[in-house]
């Protein structure tokens, strides 16, 4: 009994470490100041690995995506031969959930995984402590531009998957199952609302990547370095943000939707 | 050259991105209809608006013509205000033209329907639609029906029994 209670505490007091370590962290990389000359080709760099390369798998699930939900929500709306109001239900699920968290979780795999097992390599093969030598700060040199580049890539990532999976609802709603387009297009544009669904989609994709980029690059960064350590580091990135991610699209939308 | 080639593609990306948003912007939410500064505004008084909103079409024989603006509440007489917003294409409106509000189909949405009428004098910025015809309420509807059935059925009653 009291061997668990200690192993409750001392799990709690981890988690506190933990969470304040990673705090710490944040507030090093956000203050630095960027040097613009050098800091934007590394930038640039970091947006083609970090956004750029995960556009092919985005823009695949964005069309599958789309597909599925406008062929579901055909055949559920025709019941109520309300089959014309799809591109509304296709627009608004799209825009105000799917888009920002499904695009969260493939970042999170994608180039999530990838920062923490490369930042994680990097520690583990002493690079950063090799950097720190020869007076570079590594923080700068490494974790700036790849927190940066996430938190950039994330909105933009997710603005493209809306885009595509409403194209994908278009696809299945009025090239195959026959609804009319104009009904299509019409019913959409008069139920979403630009800075309610829209803007609020965007704003969530915004948090999504903060929080994503955030956890990476400090798994990475507070990996163990040895390789079974990077291997969990990189787990529990996807595990953690995964959560996170699910867990604040309900706070989030809460806020958004309670007007708080 | 190698770095060319990914600042390029980068720039490629954040112009898809830009591309993203403005056409969720125009096409999917319509912001265009509400930014374009070619229509003029009509305001109408209605009894009940049921479940008119905001940016619900306006249409003349079924052709949209423009859209709701804003909806509130006359302090004074209980009366819903409706403010529309009109193409400028369509300013000819003769002044004495009803509004109605219809529903699109059983369960669709409200939308407002304006009939012209035939005076030569047309409708202005700023002016008011007299002639207006409430919301079909489905629910008062049946409460109606369902009163004159019960009636109509005792006064059967009440006629064999006398």
């Amino acid at each position: 009994m009291l061997e668990q209670l200690q192993t409750l505490g001392r799990v709690g007091l981890r988690f506190c470490t933990d969470l304040g370590r990673s705090a710490v962290f944040l507030g090093r990389v956000l203050t630095r100041a960027p040097r613009f000359t050098k800091s934007f080709p590394l930038l640039i760099q970091q947006l083609y690995s970090v956004g750029v390369l995960s556009w092919l798998i985005i823009l695949l699930s964005a069309l599958f995506i789309g597909l599925v939900v406008g062929l579901q929500g055909y055949n559920t709306l025709d019941k109520f031969g309300a089959s014309q109001q799809l591109g509304q239900l296709v627009a608004l699920s799209v825009v105000r959930e799917l888009g920002p968290v499904v695009t969260a979780l493939l970042f999170a795999g994608r180039a999530g995984s990838a920062l923490t097992a490369e930042i994680g390599l990097m520690k583990a093969t002493e690079q950063l402590d090799s950097m720190e030598m020869m007076g570079v700060d590594p923080l700068w040199r490494i974790i700036w531009p790849r927190f940066w580049a996430g938190f950039i890539a994330m909105p933009i990532l997710a603005l493209i998957f809306s885009a595509l999976a409403i194209f994908g609802g278009y696809l299945i709603g009025v090239e195959w199952l026959g609804v009319d387009a104009g009904a299509f297009w019409g019913n959409m544009q008069s139920s979403v609302d630009f800075y309610d669904d829209v803007l609020n989609g965007v704003l969530k994709s915004i948090v999504f990547g903060f929080v994503v980029t955030w956890i990476a690059v400090f798994q990475g960064y507070d990996t163990v370095p040895t390789a079974e350590g990077i291997g969990r580091a990189t787990t529990r990135t996807v595990v953690y943000s995964s959560l996170a991610v699910l867990g604040l699209d309900f706070v989030l939308t809460a806020i958004m939707m309670g007007g708080w | 050259m190698r770095e060319r080639t990914v600042e390029s593609i980068v720039g490629v990306f954040m112009l898809a991105g830009i591309l993203a948003l403005l056409l969720l912007a125009l096409k999917v939410s319509g912001l265009s209809a509400s930014l374009s500064g070619k229509n003029y505004s009509i305001t109408a008084d209605f009894d009940n608006v049921g479940s008119l909103k905001p940016r619900a079409p306006v249409t003349i024989a079924g052709v949209h013509v423009g859209q709701v603006a804003s909806i509130h509440l006359d302090p004074t007489t209980f009366r819903a205000v409706i403010t529309m917003q009109i193409d400028s294409d369509e300013n000819k409106l003769p002044n004495d033209s009803s509004a109605s509000i219809f529903t699109q189909g059983l369960l669709g949405a409200n939308y407002i329907s304006l009939t012209p009428g035939f005076n030569q004098v047309f409708l202005k910025n700023g002016d008011q639609i007299q002639n207006t015809r409430p919301a079909l309420i489905l629910e008062n509807l049946i409460g109606q029906l369902l009163f004159s059935i019960k009636s109509s059925s005792g006064s059967d009653k009440n006629s064999t029994s006398n």
